[in-house]
């Protein structure tokens, strides 16, 4: 039981560079592990079970212990505030929040309306800048709402600006950076600790040599 | 306002129903039979208490808090833990000989959960306080008693983390200078952010050995070697001190004879703001979340007594799901009658719990599916129609 680790993948943009790094790290999964559709594999060579979810989830199965550790991004962590342990920062699918709009236009004076997927950040944000905003929660095409008057601004992730871009949005302020974190669940932290230590110790020098 | 439907409870409370309240039951005995056996007296404190007392000195957070006003317009909380209350007990009843006091308790505790509606808000806590005695022995007694128990209850893989507030916190001190500048460590500590902590470190002003030092405070987990790690990177005064109890505690639990459960963690901070020395929290392999914790704390002297406690609790819901789900045997046997043989069923039944055998007697005429209603029993007896001649 506690000499195999449970670790919650994030589907989809991060999924591809989170196995290449555990790859880089050493661990050996099977090539198929690409694009199984499966959403539990077991890699036994390893000691390993890997669980798929979206990202948004990952932070909430690994607070509850169903998953030990975790790839989650920064955005969700700081959107879900759940309570694990964020050890490593991966590098990896560096992107950023950022408040955007049409260009050269001004937030509505009275109640300006912010569509986001990012209720808690962008509200967050806002306050901390003396604001007080109406949030319309969005679960994706975000760039849609100011284009038909949803909303003066929205608050999203941005990686390369294009979308932004195609859309005829600007970017107004930066909240903050973003990049995949290795997030651990407490319990496991302290009962699993050698397999975790060792776990980071071993993407910890992926990740150094990757940068500098 | 939109109607509640006749089923629906607030938020967060639950039902017990009779399987779940039978191992709830069994747990909580296995445990206090324990606790009872170390000389722990038990007491009952009320579910309410004022806000102005137990409410501020209780570590909890104010919105966790459910509050409500007596007729005089005075607050009054839920109580959201046992701690405080037993503090205010003892400070103003139970202290006046200045002696060591051990108190055990077993009740519900209510917090209202911020998030995913659902999550219990209210559950039970077993556990100790050991008040106005300040020894290391006495946490190390708290920690033994607590894993004791825990083996009564039937729990085989735990663990039990023990750390020290003061170490961290003298840490930053020593290296920062300033208490206020050492809050932002804390932050990121106490949020279990070590990415954050890392950069915030590296970002400072610092010599590389004083960086390496901060540094180093993650990587202080482990068995008794730890001790001796953290002694190398702690300047005298406080810190030393912290470091110090914990090798003292260390030798205790060894004494004990416990040590094979216990693991040495400098890098614990608790939610609870009234600890002041020695910390724990006890994990088990299969829950998420920590079934149990405790220290020492200063409490007391919000209730006007200058002197220290340590203590621990575990949520039983929490001991529950770690205890995984045993089937309970069902033993309870039905007697089934009809009105000529009424007199001749009790009689039996009154010789079956003479014995402790749980019988159930029942009308034959008040049920109307027998055959389902049979079923809910481990064995049954029909004493119907006329008198079988011997």
């Amino acid at each position: 039981m506690s000499n195999r680790l449970t670790i919650a993948m994030p589907k989809g943009r991060i999924f591809e560079e989170a196995v290449e790094l555990l790859r880089k790290a050493g661990y050996k999964l099977p090539p198929e592990f690409d694009e199984s559709r499966k959403l539990i594999i077991e890699v036994e060579e390893e000691g390993l079970r890997f669980i798929l979810a979206k990202p948004m989830d990952v932070a909430t199965y690994v607070e509850h212990g169903v998953a030990d550790v975790g790839i989650a991004g920064k955005d969700v962590l700081l959107e879900e505030e759940r309570d694990v342990y964020e050890l490593l920062d991966l590098k990896i699918s560096a992107c950023y929040l950022a408040v955007a709009g049409l260009p050269d236009s001004k937030m509505n004076d009275v109640a300006p309306r912010i569509a986001t997927k990012y209720p808690n950040v962008a509200e967050a944000y806002f306050r901390s800048q003396g604001e007080q905003v109406e949030i319309i929660k969005l679960n994706g095409s975000i760039e849609l709402a100011p284009l038909i008057g949803l909303s003066d601004r929205i608050v999203d992730i941005v990686s390369s600006g294009r979308t932004l871009k195609e859309n005829g949005l600007v970017e107004y302020e930066r909240i903050g950076e973003v990049t995949s974190r290795l997030i651990v669940n407490p319990v496991s932290y302290r009962i699993k600790d050698a397999l975790i230590d060792e776990l980071v110790t071993r993407l910890h020098e992926v990740v150094s040599v990757e940068v500098f | 306002m939109s109607r509640l439907f006749m089923f629906e409870k607030p938020l967060g409370m639950r039902d017990t129903l009779p399987e779940l309240y039978e191992k709830k039951h069994r747990v909580r005995s296995a445990m206090a039979e324990t606790i009872k056996l170390w000389g722990y007296q038990f007491i009952e404190t009320p579910t309410l208490e004022y806000y102005e007392t137990v409410g501020a000195a209780s570590a909890i957070a104010d919105q966790q808090l459910f509050k409500l006003l007596d007729k005089e317009g005075h607050t009054l909380v839920l109580r959201p833990e046992m701690t405080a209350p037993i503090a205010r007990v003892a400070a103003t009843k139970l202290l006046e000989e200045n002696l060591p006091v051990r108190l055990a308790y077993s009740a519900n505790v209510f917090r209202a959960q911020q998030r995913e509606g659902g999550r219990p808000a209210e559950f039970e806590q077993i556990g100790v306080e050991c008040l106005n005695e300040d020894t290391v022995s006495c946490d190390g007694e708290a920690i033994a008693l607590l894993i004791s128990s825990l083996k009564k209850a039937g729990l085989q893989q735990f663990q039990v983390s023990i750390g020290h507030v003061g170490f961290a916190q003298e840490l930053f001190v020593q290296i920062l200078g300033t208490n206020g500048r050492a809050t932002a460590l804390r932050k990121f500590l106490y949020e279990k952010n070590y990415v954050g902590y890392r950069e915030h470190v590296n970002s400072l002003q610092l010599s590389s050995i004083d960086k390496q030092r901060l540094l180093q405070l993650l990587h202080l987990r482990g068995g008794e070697e730890v001790v001796s790690q953290a002694n190398d990177i702690i300047e005298n005064g406080k810190g030393k001190q912290a470091v110090t109890e914990l090798q003292e505690l260390w030798d205790v639990i060894r004494d004990y004879g416990v040590d094979e459960y216990v693991k040495v963690d400098f890098t614990i901070v608790s939610h609870m703001s009234y600890y002041s020395g020695i910390l724990f929290e006890a994990y088990a392999g299969n829950v998420g979340f920590p079934i149990g914790n405790g220290g020492r704390y200063s409490l007391i002297e919000k209730f006007g007594k200058n002197t220290s406690a340590t203590g621990f609790a575990v949520r039983i819901d929490m001991l529950l799901e770690a205890l995984g789900s045993s089937q309970l045997v069902n033993t309870t046997h039905c007697i089934f009658f009809s009105q000529e043989r009424r007199q001749e069923a009790f009689q039996l039944v009154q010789k079956m719990h003479e014995q402790g055998k749980q019988t159930v007697v029942q009308d034959i005429n008040g049920v109307k599916d027998l055959d389902a209603f049979s079923k809910k029993f481990a064995d049954t007896t029909y004493l119907i129609g006329g008198r079988i001649d011997e």
